[in-house]
C-alpha cells in the first residue's frame, strides 16, 4: 500500500526485463542482484577459494576483568604460528583507530572483557588450530569487575576508565527547567531500561587477509573498508595507500559490521604482514553471539511537569548507556540517544543529562538506530505513562505536543523540517481503525493496542558530513553506452546496488543496468564515507546525483569522461560539536507505528495480531525496496522488544546459539502494512530523506504500549517477555 | 575415512571422508556447492537447506554417513531448472530478496512447499518458511515470493 510519492519526470527512462518502469523514480524495478543471490551463484567470504589459505582463530580472554600473569603455549609445528601485540612493527600501535583509539589490538598484560583478544593462531589446518588454541593455558589473577549501570557509577573494583567510568557526558537545556518545575501542578517520572541486542546478520562476521603484490589486502565482509583500511594502516605503522580492503557481498550487517570487522582486520593484518600467505578468520555463529559487539543497553529516567491544562511544561532527563570496556563509538551512540531524547515533541523547558560508561562487558558498538531507540523506546513510554496519570488518551496527549516547524529543539535551533505527523496519522488512523479500537478494547481484557511517533536524524550527528567525512562519489563513461559508478558505500541488503544505479541512471537517461558499480576496492573508488546512520542514499545518493549531471554534460567528450562531487554542507545549517547546539541533523525521517496484540491470560504468552507503519521519507528511491524496509526493520524492532534476550552473567552473554537467542520467525508476526507519505527533501536525490534505521524506532513503544494496554500495567523495560508479563500481574 | 556414494543434483558422487563429517561441509568444501550456506550449524536458520529424497533437510545436521545411497539436491540442482528458474524470478520480482545470505535455503523451502502444495495459502507458506530465518525482510516479500511462484508455476508443480 503505497500513498501519493512525489511525481519526478525521468526523461529517456525505458523499459527493463519483466518491470514495466514509469515516469516516477519510486516504481520498483527488480534488484539488480536479486537473481544471482536467490540462485546461490553470489559468493559470500567463506565461499571464496584462497590458494594456500591458512585458518585463524583468536585466543580470547577468558575472565571479565584480571591480570596476565603468564601464558603458557604447546610447541608449535612448523608452519603454525602465535601472533600476538609483539608482533606488531615498531611503527605500528597496539590500537584500533576507530571512532576513539582506546580499544587493543592484542590484550597485554591484563584483559578488560572476556572475549578480548590476546593472540591470533594460525595455521594450514583448521582442527590443529583449534588444538593448539586449546592446548594454551592462560593464568590470570583476577581482579573485580564492573558490569552493572551501578557497578559503573560507583567505580566498583577501581576505575575501568578514566577516574570515574564515565566515557563522555552531555547537559542539553532549552528553557528554564528549574522554573518551569516549580509552577508545575503535577510531576510524572519514570525509569525505562533497554538491554543488549545482538544483530545476528545472516552471514556471521569473516575476513581474510591476503598478502599481494606486496601489499596487504583485507577481503571483508563489511559497512566501512575505509574505515578497515585506516586502522590497519596505523596498527602496522604504514601508509593508508599500502593497504588495500575489499568489500564482499555481505550478508546483513545492522551496524554490526560497521566498527567490529576493525576488531577483527588489525590482529589480522599483523599475522598477514608475519607470515605473507592469506589467512581466513571466519567467526562461526557460537562466536558470533558470544564475541561481537551488541546493541548499548539503557537506563533512562524522565521527569516530567505539567500546568493545570495538562500541557508539559517541564522535563528532564537523565540517560545512561553502558558503553563496555572500550568506548569505540559509544559517546556517538549517546550523542543520538539524547538528541533524540525528547522524540518529536515541543517541550519548552527541557534538560538532558547523558552519561555513557564503563564496564567489563565486551564493548557495546554500532546498532541500527545508534541510540535512538533507546531514547525514543523511552520518551514514547513515559508520554504513554504520563497520559495514562492524566486519564487522558494517549495518543491525543502526545499529538497535542507534536513539534511543528521552527518550534525550537533541545539543541536550541529550529526544526527546519515540513513536519507531517499529523497527516500521517490521520493516514495510519484510516488504516489500522486505530482510534475505535481504542474505544473498544478499553474494557477487553485480552486486546491491547499501541502507538508510537518517532523522527531519525539522517546522517552523521551536526556538521559531520563536513567536518569529518567530506564524502566523495566518481562517475565515468564506459564503452558501450554504460557509466561507471564509484563510491565506497556498500550494498549488505539494504539495495543500496539497485538504488544508487537507479539515481545515477535517472540523471543520465539510462537504464539502470547500464551503471556498473561494483563491491567498493579501496584501490579503485574514492571515500565517499562509511555505510551507516540513514547517509547513504540522503548523503551519497545526493552526490551520485549531482556527479550523473556533471558527467552528462560532459558525455559527449567520450569514452572516459569523468566527473565527481564533493560534500558540501547545506546552507544555513550551524553547530557547536562541543556543547551538542545548532541543527542536530541537515533532516529527519518521520514514523508512526500502531501494533495491535492479544495476550494470553493463562502462558502470558502475546500474539501480534495487527502491524502499522506510516512513513515520511521524504520520497522512496524504490518502493518495493522500501516496503523490504519497511517490515524488516519493523520485525527486527519487535524481536528486540519481545523476544530477544541477551542476558549478561558474570561478564559473559548467557545466550550463545541461534536456539537461546532466539529471532523472529515467519510465523511469529503478520505482515506490516505500510505507507509512505510523499515529503521531498531538497538535499536528497530526487528528494529522498534517510529510511534505514528510522525503520527500527517506532515498533518497541508501539508494541510495549500494545501490550500494556491488553495486560492493564504499566511497561517500562524492553524486552517483554512472558515472564515479565507475569510478573506485572501477580 | 569411507567411500560414501550419493546422488548429488542427479549424479553418482562418491566421497571419501570420515562419516560423520557434516553433509554441509561436504557439499562446500568437496563439491564446491557454495550455495549452500552455513549460517548457525545447528539446525535452526535454514541457510543450509537441501532437498534428501526430496524432504527439505538442514545439511549441517546430516552426517556424511546418513546421506549415502540418498538423493541430495542443493540449490545448484534446481536453479537452472524451469521451477528454480520460476521461483527466483517471483523472489526477483517481490522484492523478496535482501542480504541474499538466507535466499537460496528459502528457494530450498519454497521447492519442497510447492512440491507437496502447489496453491499454499498465506499461513501455509509461513508454516513451510518457518525453518528459514531471515534477518533482513522480516519475511512479508519473501512470502510474497512464494505467492508468485505459486501463481505463475501452477503448471510446474
Amino acid at each position: 500500500m503505497v500513498g501519493a510519492i512525489h511525481e519526478l519526470p525521468i526523461k529517456g527512462w525505458i523499459d527493463t526485463k519483466g518491470v514495466k518502469m514509469g515516469a516516477r523514480i519510486s516504481i520498483p524495478v527488480r534488484r539488480i542482484d536479486a537473481k544471482e543471490k536467490a540462485g546461490g551463484w553470489t559468493k559470500y567470504i567463506g565461499d571464496y577459494q584462497f590458494k594456500n589459505l591458512q585458518h585463524g582463530r583468536f585466543l580470547r580472554s577468558e575472565r571479565a576483568r584480571a591480570k596476565i600473569i603468564e601464558i603458557k603455549k604447546p610447541d608449535f609445528p612448523e608452519g603454525y604460528y602465535y601472533i600476538d601485540a609483539s608482533d606488531i612493527p615498531s611503527s605500528g600501535k597496539n590500537n584500533i583507530q576507530m571512532i576513539k583509539d582506546d580499544w587493543r589490538v592484542f590484550a597485554v598484560s591484563d584483559v578488560k572483557y572476556i572475549g578480548e583478544t590476546i593472540a591470533v593462531i594460525l595455521g594450514p589446518d583448521k582442527q590443529k588450530v583449534l588444538d593448539l588454541l586449546n592446548r594454551i593455558e592462560v593464568i590470570y589473577e583476577d581482579l573485580v569487575p564492573a558490569f552493572t549501570f551501578d557497578d559503573a557509577l560507583s567505580c566498583k573494583g577501581g576505575a575501568v576508565y578514566g577516574d570515574n567510568n564515565i566515557f563522555s557526558e552531555y547537559l542539553l537545556n532549552v528553557g528554564n527547567v528549574d522554573n518551569a518545575f516549580k509552577d508545575a501542578v503535577k510531576i510524572v517520572e519514570g525509569k525505562y531500561e533497554t538491554g543488549f541486542q545482538e544483530h545476528l546478520y545472516m552471514e556471521t562476521q569473516g575476513l581474510v587477509g591476503a598478502w599481494e603484490d606486496e601489499k596487504i589486502t583485507i577481503y571483508a565482509s563489511s559497512q566501512c573498508p575505509f574505515y578497515i583500511r585506516k586502522s590497519v594502516a596505523v596498527t602496522l605503522g604504514v601508509p593508508v595507500e599500502d593497504i588495500r580492503v575489499r568489500q564482499t557481498t555481505t550478508g546483513g550487517a545492522f551496524g554490526g559490521k560497521e566498527h567490529f570487522p576493525d576488531v577483527i582486520a588489525t590482529p589480522l593484518a599483523v599475522a598477514v604482514n608475519k607470515v605473507k600467505k592469506p589467512v581466513a578468520m571466519i567467526y562461526d555463529r557460537i562466536e558470533d553471539i558470544s564475541f561481537t559487539s551488541k546493541r548499548h543497553p539503557s537506563k533512562i529516567t524522565i521527569k516530567t511537569g505539567l500546568d493545570k491544562s495538562n500541557n508539559i511544561i517541564a522535563m528532564d532527563i537523565d540517560t545512561l548507556v553502558n558503553g563496555g570496556a572500550y568506548e569505540s563509538s559509544t559517546t556517538i551512540v549517546l550523542q543520538r540517544a539524547i538528541l533524540h531524547g525528547i522524540g518529536v515533541y515541543n517541550i519548552p523547558n527541557a534538560r538532558i543529562r547523558g552519561r555513557a560508561v564503563a564496564t567489563n562487558t565486551f564493548p557495546s558498538d554500532a546498532y541500527r538506530g545508534f541510540g535512538a531507540p533507546q531514547g525514543l523506546f523511552a520518551i514514547e513510554m513515559h508520554m504513554s505513562h504520563v497520559a495514562d496519570e492524566l486519564g487522558l488518551d494517549s495518543s491525543d496527549f502526545r499529538r497535542k505536543h507534536f513539534i511543528k516547524t521552527n518550534d525550537i529543539t533541545i539543541t536550541n535551533a529550529k526544526m527546519h523540517d515540513d513536519v507531517k505527523l499529523p497527516e500521517m496519522f490521520e493516514k495510519i488512523d484510516e488504516m489500522s481503525d486505530y482510534s475505535s479500537k481504542v474505544k473498544e478494547f478499553a474494557n477487553d481484557p485480552v486486546k491491547g493496542i499501541g502507538i508510537a511517533f518517532v523522527n531519525h536524524g539522517g546522517g552523521f550527528t551536526g556538521n559531520g558530513e563536513q567536518a569529518i567525512i567530506k564524502g566523495v562519489v566518481k562517475m565515468k563513461r564506459l564503452e558501450g553506452g554504460k557509466a561507471g559508478l564509484y563510491v565506497s558505500v556498500v550494498e549488505m541488503g539494504q539495495g543500496l546496488q539497485t538504488t544508487m544505479r537507479k539515481i545515477a541512471a535517472k540523471e543520465l537517461g539510462l537504464d539502470y543496468e547500464d551503471i556498473v558499480y561494483d563491491n567498493p576496492d579501496t584501490d579503485i573508488v574514492p571515500d565517499s564515507g562509511p555505510t551507516c546512520a540513514s547517509r547513504s542514499i540522503m548523503v551519497v545518493g545526493f552526490l551520485v546525483q549531482e556527479c550523473a549531471k556533471k558527467l552528462k554534460a560532459k558525455w559527449n567528450e567520450g569514452v572516459g569522461v569523468e566527473a565527481e562531487d564533493v560534500y558540501k554542507h547545506p546552507d544555513g545549517l550551524v553547530w557547536e560539536q562541543e556543547t551538542l547546539q545548532g541543527d542536530a541533523y541537515p533532516s529527519y525521517g518521520w514514523g508512526i507505528n500502531v501494533i495491535e496484540v492479544e495476550f494470553d491470560p493463562v502462558t502470558y504468552e502475546v500474539k501480534t495480531t495487527g502491524i502499522w507503519a506510516v512513513w515520511d521519507i521524504g520520497v522512496a528511491i524504490d518502493e518495493t525496496i522500501m516496503q523490504g524496509q519497511s517490515s524488516g526493520g519493523v520485525i527486527q524492532a519487535l524481536g528486540y522488544a519481545s523476544i530477544e534476550k541477551c542476558e549478561l552473567k558474570n561478564g559473559t552473554f548467557m545466550q550463545h546459539t541461534m536456539a537461546d537467542y532466539t529471532i523472529p520467525t515467519s510465523l511469529d508476526f503478520p505482515k506490516v502494512e505500510t505507507c509512505f507519505i510523499d515529503n521531498p527533501y531538497k538535499y536528497g536525490p530526487s528528494g529522498a530523506k534517510g529510511a534505514g534505521e528510522l525503520v527500527f524506532d517506532a515498533a518497541p513503544p508501539a508494541y510495549a504500549e500494545a501490550v500494556q494496554n491488553a495486560i492493564g500495567k504499566r511497561i517500562y523495560d524492553i524486552p517483554v517477555t512472558p515472564e515479565m508479563i507475569m510478573e506485572a500481574l501477580k | 575415512m569411507k567411500e560414501i556414494k550419493f546422488i548429488l543434483n542427479g549424479k553418482e558422487v562418491s566421497v571419501k571422508a570420515d562419516p560423520l563429517k557434516r553433509l554441509l561441509d561436504v557439499l562446500r568444501e568437496d563439491e564446491k556447492m557454495t550455495g549452500v550456506k552455513e549460517g548457525c550449524g545447528e539446525g535452526e536458520c535454514g541457510a543450509c537447506a537441501v532437498l534428501k529424497d526430496g524432504v527439505l533437510v538442514n545439511s549441517c545436521m546430516i552426517p556424511l554417513g546418513a546421506a549415502e545411497g540418498s538423493e541430495i539436491v542443493t540449490p545448484e540442482g534446481i536453479r537452472e531448472t524451469d521451477k528454480g528458474k520460476c521461483i527466483i524470478d517471483a523472489f526477483g520480482d517481490a522484492g523478496a530478496v535482501q542480504c541474499g545470505f538466507c535466499t537460496p535455503g528459502m528457494m530450498m523451502a519454497t521447492e519442497a512447499l510447492l512440491t507437496i502444495n502447489n496453491k499454499p495459502d498465506e499461513s501455509e507458506i509461513r508454516e513451510a518458511l518457518s525453518g528459514n530465518l531471515c534477518r533482513c525482510t522480516g519475511y512479508d516479500l519473501i512470502v510474497k515470493g512464494v505467492q508468485i511462484a505459486s501463481e505463475r508455476g501452477k503448471d510446474l508443480w
